[in-house]
Formats: structure tokens, sequence, C-alpha cells
């Protein structure tokens, strides 16, 4: 059964009034337990709203999200429980910061689940210790903070309450190269180890080719096509047309491709490119 | 003539509740940037780019060190309003810099407090949404716009006061591909038509690879200073300082390493298709 499942979702902001804005239509999506899912789309798609939902943030206007097969609207009072299984990372984290330090930050998602101190002290170093973030820095102010530093808190007070379902709104936007890679390959761990299921909002193609299983792209508010990694950048062009790209890398490889050469022009990272320019260079391992 | 100087800038953020003074965050940093440039600055997060872009308008002063613009001191209280007016500043989050809820009277809001004429403004108005490609949209609300569209309303309305540099940190961290080349096509024709000074804040290479000159920050301190080709040139040592290099520059460094001829300073993707297609014959 689906982790997560939306029928016929409509959001409309501001409903009735002239400034009426429909920023999901009729989303009907299933996500799977354990999946790794990307969700790609133009500024203004509707990405932010959409996720929004599979935690309660918002309630449809429209529609249905199922968790667990349950609808969380059901019974309103229900809602928390279903704001402690689906973990969120907002796309402006740093707007979720105002403890007194950063460790306190990160402890106050766990705090509210009733753990002990014990255990919330080691979610909480473990959380830091895995977005980067240590020594004097947990004792800093947030408001002392650069603007990476201060989303890599907001990512680790997430992770730390453990969730079943961990949704990152663009989480690497700011970020250094190593934070970023630093950051998903410890979501891609999580993901391994836990069977956490993810959600990835990412304007980087690359990070949705490298990480993610199942790929979600929205445009102008509706579901444009949920697909495998492949089968979505093999649409480039429509991508393109949609305000999207596809990686630096496999722009060079279609070139080369169409040149002539037998390189897959669904070739998406320089790992990959690299081992099958040194097979056709006759250095391949294997 | 340079116009901005940093000359060997110590910086340490004043310690919250009277403790200790902070460690520095900017150690020792020079640069100069002469009138027309387009300058890209790269660094891991903490290194202190943000804390130096806000040296360059006088948000922050020098702990140790001077900063000029066109010659003028930023520790001058006096010549505050001077500094601004020469070096406009844009910030990562589209969202926070519109206060208007109509693009031409946002782009026309400092001018008004600066008490400036009304024809005067129009003109101004006019022409900076034109310059950044957003006159169609000068009647429209601001939230209806896409990321790259408010970002490009944010530049017009530094534009409208005339500055000779732009300083912008990170414009393009919240924006989809197209936004961002958006924003990279009006900075670089601001650069080009108008000879405005731009200095970016990025995380992205293949915007740094845009520039004239790219200056990488390492831990408070200048750790390369020279034109993209140069700086990507130093694989290693960009990696070991928490960064990148572009894709192509990455491919080709791996094929130098397992034994064949390319370049060191291959960044656009059409020169590494070339190169690559010459090594397969
Ligand atoms: N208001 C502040 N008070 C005290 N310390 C600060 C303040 N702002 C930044 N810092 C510290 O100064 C150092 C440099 O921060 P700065 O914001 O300049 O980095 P940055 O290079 O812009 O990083 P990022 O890529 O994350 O934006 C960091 O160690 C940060 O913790
Ligand atoms: N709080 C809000 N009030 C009114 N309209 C909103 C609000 N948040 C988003 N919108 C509008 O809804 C649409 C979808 O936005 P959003 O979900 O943020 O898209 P994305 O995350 O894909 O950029 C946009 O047209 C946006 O302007
Ligand atoms: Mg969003
Ligand atoms: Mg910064």
């Amino acid at each position: 059964m689906a982790i997560i499942r939306t029928e016929n979702l409509t959001h409309i902001y501001s409903k009735g009034t002239v400034f009426a804005e429909t920023a999901v239509e009729n989303v009907s999506i299933e996500i799977e337990k354990g999946e790794f899912v990307g969700v790609i789309g133009h500024t203004g798609s509707g990405k932010s709203t959409l996720i929004q939902h599979l935690n309660g943030l918002l309630a449809p206007t429209s529609g249905r999200v199922l968790i667990d097969g349950e609808d969380i609207w059901a019974n309103k009072k229900d809602i928390r429980r279903f704001r402690f299984k689906v973990g969120l990372v907002f796309q402006y984290p740093e707007y979720q910061l105002f403890e007194e330090t950063v460790y306190r930050d990160i402890s106050f998602g766990p705090k509210n689940m009733n753990l002990s101190p014990a255990e919330i002290d080691s979610r909480v170093l473990e959380a830091a210790a895995l977005v980067g973030l240590g020594g004097d820095i947990l004792e800093k102010s947030p408001f002392e903070l650069s603007g990476g530093q201060k989303r890599r808190a907001a990512i680790a007070g997430v992770v730390a309450m453990r969730p079943e379902v961990l949704i990152l709104d663009e989480p690497t936007a700011g970020l250094d190269p190593r934070g970023r890679e630093l950051i998903l390959g410890e979501i891609r761990r999580i993901h391994e180890k836990t069977g956490t299921t993810i959600l990835l909002v990412s304007h980087s193609m690359e990070d949705i080719a490298r990480y993610a299983g199942r790929v979600l792209v929205m445009n102008k508010a509706r579901v444009f096509c949920y697909d495998t990694v492949d089968a979505v950048f093999s649409r480039a062009e429509e991508l393109e047309g949609m305000g999207l790209s596809v990686p630096q890398i496999t722009r060079v490889c279609r070139e080369l491709a169409g040149m002539g050469y037998d390189l897959d022009p669904n070739t998406y990272t320089v790992e990959a490119a690299k081992a099958r320019l040194l097979t056709l260079l006759g250095k391949g391992e294997g | 003539m340079d116009i901005i100087e940093v000359r060997d800038v110590t910086f340490g953020y004043p310690a919250m509740d009277g403790a200790m003074p902070c460690a520095p965050v900017l150690r020792g940093v020079s640069v100069k940037i002469a009138k027309g440039e387009f300058v890209a600055v790269l660094g891991h997060n903490g290194s202190g780019k943000s804390t130096l872009a806000k040296h360059l308008n006088a948000i922050l002063t020098p702990t140790r060190g001077t900063v000029l613009i066109e010659g003028i001191d930023t520790a001058d209280e006096s010549r505050l309003l001077d500094i601004r007016r020469r070096v406009g500043m844009v910030f990562q989050n589209p969202d926070n810099q519109i206060v208007a809820t109509v693009v031409e009277e946002d782009v026309a809001f400092a001018l008004e407090n600066l008490g400036v004429p009304a024809a005067e403004i129009r003109r101004r108005v006019d022409e900076a949404l034109n310059d950044v490609g957003m006159s169609k949209y000068a009647r429209h609300a601001p939230h209806h716009l896409s990321g790259g569209q408010k970002q490009r309303v944010a530049i017009a309305g530094i534009i409208a006061m005339r500055p000779d540099c732009i300083v912008l940190d990170e414009p393009t961290a919240m924006l989809d591909p197209r936004g961002r080349a958006e924003v990279m096509r009006t900075l670089k024709a601001l650069n080009k038509d108008h000879g405005i000074t731009v200095v970016l804040i990025t995380h992205f290479m293949d915007e740094a690879t845009q520039a004239g000159r790219v200056v990488v920050m390492d831990d408070g301190k200048i750790l390369y200073d020279a034109p993209p080709s140069q700086v990507f040139s130093h694989v290693e040592e960009l990696t070991a300082a928490g960064l990148d290099v572009p894709q192509t520059t990455r491919l080709c460094y791996e094929l130098r390493k397992a034994g064949f001829d390319l370049r060191e300073d291959i960044i656009s993707q059409e020169d590494c298709a070339r190169a690559v297609a010459r090594l397969l014959g």
C-alpha cells in the first residue's frame, strides 16, 4: 500500500476573492513506502503548495490526502499525529529558527515528542553531525550563522525527529558544493539504512538524477509526468520549454552522441560519462 | 580608477552579551575591483562572502584595514549616502525584497524616499524596467511573478538608483534554471551595455565561469583571484576548499588523470565535447 496518496487534490489560495490562485490542480499521486522521489517544476508550479498538504500544514480546497490509507483530515484533532510521521523541511527553513542556541533549535522537535533527555541529546548531536555542524556552532545563536549554516541547522531539526517520511523543499539552495554532497549523501544513507521514504524538491537536475528513483514533474499546478529518471530526462526539450534543464554533462554526452560517438544520451553523472569514455578509449575496467 | 579597494581588512562580529570578542571572520582580505569588471565570489558556507559584501556598501565597517569606494572611506559615516548611491545590494530571497503591490511602484520606492522629482522617477523607472527586460510587467502585481522575474524587479530597483556597482549575494539560489539564466543574462547586459560593475556571490560554478574574474574565499581569506579558466584548473585545491568545478572541467580532469592529454582550462560544453571528440578520433 502506498504510504502517501493524494486523490484529486486541488488547492486554491484566497478562494472566492479576486486574488484566487489555483496552485495545485487535480493531483492524484501515490508514493510507495521506501521510495526516493524527486520533485521538479518551474517556480510557481505548485511544488511547495503540494508538499505542505502531505503533513497537513495546508488543507485541500478539494480532494483528499491519505497516509497509510487514512484520510488525514478525517478527524481534525488527529492532525498532529501525521506531523510527526511526515517531517517537512521548509523551502525557507532559516525562518523556522527561533531558539537561543542552535542546539536548542535542533532539539525543539524531538522535545515535543516526549523523548527522554538522553535520547534527545543523542539525536541532536547525531543530526548536527550529519549536516556538518559541530563544536562551538551548536552554542551560537542562530542569528550568528551564515546563510548556509542556518539551512543546515533547520535540516538537522527535522532529521532529529526521525520521521517515516522526510520531505525536503529545495534543501540545498544556498549550500556550498561540499555541503550539498554531504547532506544529500546522508539523506541517501538514512533512506537506505532505515527505509525512510524521501521526497526531495530540487532545481538541480544533477541532484535529482543522482539521488531519486522516480521523478514527479509539476507544471502550472498540474502533474506533467511522474516516472523514472531516464523516462523524465529523455524529454529534455519539453523540460527546457517549462523552464527546467538537464545536467551539463548530459548535454555534452548528447552532443557527442550527435557526432556519431557511441555514448548513452541518458548519462547524468561525470562518473558514468568517464566510465563510458574510458571504455571507448580502450582503458575501461571490464 | 578602482571602484572598490579593500585593503588588508580584518573583521570580527561583536560578541553577543559582551563576552570575548568573536574570532575574526575576515582575516587580512585585500582586493581591488576596477570599474566595469564582472567579478564572481565563491567560497564555502561561512567563509566570509556575505560579510565581505556588507563591507562594500558600509553595512559593516572593518575592525582593521580600510575599504574605499571610489576613494571614499566606508568608515567615514558622513559619506554613507555617497557610498550607498554608488554600490547597490541585491539579496538571496526575492520575496523579502519586494515591498510594493505593483512592480513599477516597487522600482520607484527608494527614489521616492530620496525625494527625487516625480518626472525623473518616471524616467528612471521606465529605463530600469527596460534594462532588466521587465517593461511588460510594469503594472503587474509582484507576487504573481516567477522567482527570476522578481529578482529582475529587485535589480531594477537598484539600477534606478544609478549605482556604479551592484553587489548580489546569491541572487539565484532560490530560482529555477530559467530564472537563473534570466538573471545572468540581465547582469551580463548591464555590465556590458551600461558599464555597471558587478560583484556576484554564488555557489553555482557555471555562473562563476561567466564572470571575467573569480575570487575564491576560504576561512576569511582569499584563496584565488584570477580568470575562471585559471581558477577552475585547481580542481583538487577547490575540492579541498569545499567547492567544485563545472562538470565539464571535472570530466576533463578525470580523463587527464587516466593518462589522456587534455587542456586544463576547459569549461564550456562546446570546448569539452570538441576536446573529447578529438581524443575519440
Ligand atoms: N551577525 C553575525 N554575528 C556573529 N557572527 C556572524 C554573523 N553573521 C555571520 N557570522 C559568522 O561569520 C562567518 C562568515 O559568515 P558569512 O555570512 O560572511 O559567510 P558566507 O561566506 O556568506 O556563507 P554562506 O555561503 O553560508 O552564505 C561565519 O562563521 C558566521 O557564523
Ligand atoms: N501563501 C500564498 N498565498 C497566495 N498564493 C500563493 C501562496 N503561496 C504560493 N502561492 C501561489 O501559488 C502558486 C504555486 O506556488 P508554490 O507552491 O510556492 O510553487 P513552487 O514551490 O513550485 O515554486 C504560485 O502561483 C504562487 O504565487
Ligand atoms: Mg517552492
Ligand atoms: Mg552568505
